[in-house]
């Protein structure tokens, strides 16, 4: 069902990726969206590679994203961002955290980390938009806010007002407190600036 | 887990299959719920522990807690079980006779099939057991259907007095989907009332139970074909139909929307006449089921003019991308090389990210250990220490099912050929798969007079699933005080002499490398029972992280063999040493940001290069291990 917007979003196990897409689920679903959610995950919890698939619009049937049919890839770290351009429709957009997290297999010396990951992306003519999630997020003084700080970037990259996915990150914070929902607030505000900077470069 | 308020009914909630299933167990007023943790099927026993008015127990295997929940169905009350695919392997032998005496209360058992593979060891397909055992299968290809047929489940258990199997697979459990959820309808269960010729099962009453159960079969194939779930929707492109059960009709409707379907929600036993309506509409059927071709080799027995198999894969999921060039290619339509939008749809080459162990992992340093010993072979077994295969360490060497590195470890070490003579044949096992059925294993080893070292990695936690509790760590599902089993003392009542049982703490690594070299040189069974909890549960307790001092680091990589992800390595050399061999040297930091002062690296590090962490500020430590 091609009127429905797919959104890839790839990381490693640990990094909030599957919390990330549940959340971008519910703004859908409160812009009165149906909405499937789906990652292969498993034993990602341990390091691996997850990536996590949100379909919605009118109705969606299956869950997954087709090869070559998402609109964007929001990638938490780069590598991973690489690994799953092929998911991306013509024309669509990857946004991604410049961090590298480096597996032991690479540490080993077994295997190599691609140089530049994101010239890399380039390469391919996808359009990509490249910021520091990990360090805006410890600017602002905790690096758990790299979450909402990712969120904040693909927020005006949806077909629905950021406010919308800004109150739904919001509300998973509320009953933690004043400070934590500010801080989120700042970070997903971080998060979406950054991709406003990087996007006028590139323009 | 803590009670919770469960959401209102009519509410319309994103829920994961798992999720979707447990909310139904509540609202069909079950009383008691029984599982054994195991991907995809987890969360559903998880997420039912939260709901009030109902019993829930993680039992110490799928057989158990099978029967757990059969004696709460002839207790007449409502009962459910969980389990993933190979779960059933275990349970099936309670499920073989319980079809003969049916049940009194309903009982839906949720089989959790991993199609795709994504935490298992094989991939077989469920509704198997809904022909080998004669019980009907239901099928849902979402999370409202996950809801809405467990519901249906009871009343069908309730109303053949038949156990009900929901077949589910990954990518119903994991996928969140939207629910529209009910009331909660209380059930009162009538009672045991003894009915000996119905619940002994010895053979005089069970030759009476067969042809019931035969019987039976008629009445659910006659209610198949005319249930609400098993439904056709035609369509204008009737060059192919398509009969679709699982997540699989979705798919079939992603791909060919104007194509006439049989959605089969109510799969076993086969809806024939159904079938043949859908037939009769249309050029050809394509028969659309994961994993193993069942309706289909059932339809072509029965003369029905089907394909399946001959055109679409027998592993893993039938996924529009699979889906729409098999059919292309069947119906002689070109099937471009590339994805939907012409453009490659090949991945670009990148690294493989295995999953790794946890930083400061207990397991880090048996699997170090075992790497340094020389002459092993090791029997392994299913849990997060499987992980042990892999790099750096290779320190595993066979994994086949839940307890088998005990039985196969003694089957190496009596079938030692000429060239294993001088082999030491090791065992490694969790806490929760050595309760789960390595017990008896051990027992046979002990009573067989194997020589066999065992290693008992008693983390206090199912750690592959999310570090469930189980009888080792002395804590119920509900997270409340319950009996902890003394795992010396279980193994010395199993028959392992007292001087041959050792606990050590993991992180010693000198001790545990005396340890096991002494104990495989001693040819009769030893256990060495590791006691350090896994670091994602509340009993682990994070110590002062450490760093490197790179002017002290040699660049020897003997750290880096420990496997933590904490270590990284910030860049590498050459050195040509006295011999004349080149060597390669490797630097490393270690990210202090997350490790957690286990102190395993620090151990090998022979120029005391690796010191605890002085911050010049404070720094926040991420919750969990792999975090970023």
């Amino acid at each position: 069902m091609s009127e429905n917007t797919n959104i890839l979003v790839v990381g490693i196990g640990g990094q909030g990726v599957m919390t990330a897409t549940e959340i971008l689920a519910e703004a859908a679903i409160a812009m009165g969206h149906d909405a499937k959610k789906t990652e292969v995950a498993g034993m990602a919890q341990r390091g691996g590679v997850v990536s996590s698939h949100l379909r919605f619009g009118q109705r969606v049937l299956s869950p997954q994203i087709t090869p070559g049919t998402a609109d964007v890839l929001l990638g938490f770290e780069s590598a991973e961002a690489m690994r799953w351009q092929h998911m991306l429709r013509p024309g669509g957009i990857t946004l991604m955290n410049t961090a590298r997290l480096v597996p032991p297999v690479v540490e080993l010396g077994l295997f190599d980390y691609p140089e530049d990951p994101l010239a890399e992306i380039r390469k391919t003519g996808n359009k990509v938009v490249a910021f520091d999630a990990t360090s805006i997020a410890l600017e602002l003084g905790d690096i758990r806010l790299g979450n909402t700080v990712m969120l904040g970037a693909i927020a005006d990259h949806l077909p629905f007002p950021a406010e919308t996915l800004l109150d739904c990150v919001l509300k998973r914070f509320q009953r933690k407190g004043e400070k934590l929902v500010e801080l989120n607030r700042r970070a997903f505000e971080a998060g979406r600036a950054a991709v406003g900077e990087a996007e006028a470069a590139l323009a | 887990m803590a009670a919770v308020m469960p959401i209102p009914a009519a509410s319309r909630v994103l829920l994961s299959g798992n999720e979707a299933v447990a909310r139904a167990v509540w609202e069909a007023g079950v009383k008691v719920a029984a599982a054994y943790p195991g991907t995809p099927s987890t969360e559903m026993l998880e997420v039912i522990s939260t709901y009030p008015d109902l019993y829930a127990e993680w039992s110490v295997n799928e057989k158990v807690s099978l029967e757990v929940a059969i004696g709460a169905a002839y207790a007449g009350s409502r009962a459910f079980c969980c389990m993933k695919h190979v779960g059933m392997n275990v349970a099936s032998d309670a499920l073989m006779t319980l079809t003969l005496t049916g049940v009194i209360g309903g009982l839906v058992i949720a089989i959790a099939d991993d199609v795709g593979l994504s935490s298992s060891q094989n991939e077989q397909d469920s509704r198997y057991w809904g022909r080998f055992a004669h019980v009907p299968v239901l099928e849902p290809a979402d999370s409202q259907e996950a809801y809405a047929m467990t519901l249906y489940g009871y009343e069908l258990s309730e109303k053949y007095q038949v156990p009900v199997i929901l077949r589910m697979t990954t990518r119903i459990n994991h996928v969140k989907s939207l629910v529209e959820v009910g009331e909660r309808v209380p059930h009162t269960g009538a009672g045991f009332k003894k009915e000996p010729g119905r619940f002994v099962m010895v053979p005089g009453n069970a030759g009476k139970r067969i042809p019931l159960m035969f019987k039976r079969d008629i009445e659910l194939r006659a209610l198949a074909e005319t249930s609400e779930l098993n439904f056709i929707e035609k369509g204008s492109d009737t060059r192919v139909g398509f009969i679709a059960s699982g997540p699989a009709y979705m798919h079939v409707k992603e791909s060919f929307p104007n194509a006439p379907v049989l959605k089969l929600g109510f799969s076993c036993p086969v809806p024939f006449e159904k079938c043949r309506e859908l037939a009769a509409l249309v050029d050809q059927v394509v028969v659309v089921e994961e994993v193993e071709p069942l309706i289909e080799t059932e339809l072509k027995a029965q003369g029905v003019n089907v394909i399946g198999k001959e055109i679409l894969p027998l592993q893993g999921e039938l996924s529009p991308n699979v889906l729409k060039p098999a059919i292309a290619r069947l119906l002689g339509e070109s099937v471009p090389e590339n994805g939907p939008n012409g453009r490659s749809t090949a991945a670009m080459p990148v690294f493989p990210r295995p999953p790794t162990m946890c930083v400061a992992c207990p397991h880090l340093g048996v699997y170090y250990t075992l790497s340094q010993v020389r002459n092993l072979t090791i029997s392994g077994d299913i849990g997060c220490y499987t992980l042990g295969a892999g790099h750096p360490w290779n320190a595993l060497d066979t994994c086949v099912s839940m307890g088998a590195s005990m039985g196969m470890a003694l089957g190496l070490d009596k079938g030692r050929g000429e060239t294993d003579k001088d082999k030491r044949i090791v065992a490694v096992i969790g806490d929760s798969t050595f309760l789960h059925m390595g017990m008896q294993g051990l027992l046979d080893m002990v009573y067989n007079k194997g020589n066999v070292t065992v290693l008992l990695l008693d983390n206090r936690a199912v750690g592959m699933t999310g570090g469930q509790d189980n009888p080792g760590n002395g804590r119920d599902i509900y997270g409340d005080t319950a009996p902890r089993v003394d795992f010396a003392k279980l193994v010395a009542a199993l028959g392992v002499k007292e001087e041959r049982i050792h606990k050590v703490n993991p992180y010693e690594l000198p001790v545990l490398f005396k340890t096991i070299r002494d104990e495989v040189k001693v040819p009769e069974v030893s256990v060495i029972i590791t006691d350090q909890p896994c670091v994602l549960i509340k009993d682990y307790h994070k110590l002062k992280p450490f760093e490197v001092i790179d002017d002290k680091c040699t660049g020897c990589g003997n750290c880096i063999d420990v496997g933590c992800p904490a270590i990284h390595v910030t860049r590498r050399g050459k050195e040509v040493k006295a011999s004349g061999r080149e060597v390669d040297l490797a630097f490393v930091r270690i990210e202090s940001s997350v490790c957690t002062g286990c102190g395993l690296c620090v151990q090998p590090c022979a120029p005391n290069a690796i010191v605890h962490y002085a911050p010049v500020s404070p720094i926040k430590l991420v919750g969990k291990g792999c975090g970023a």
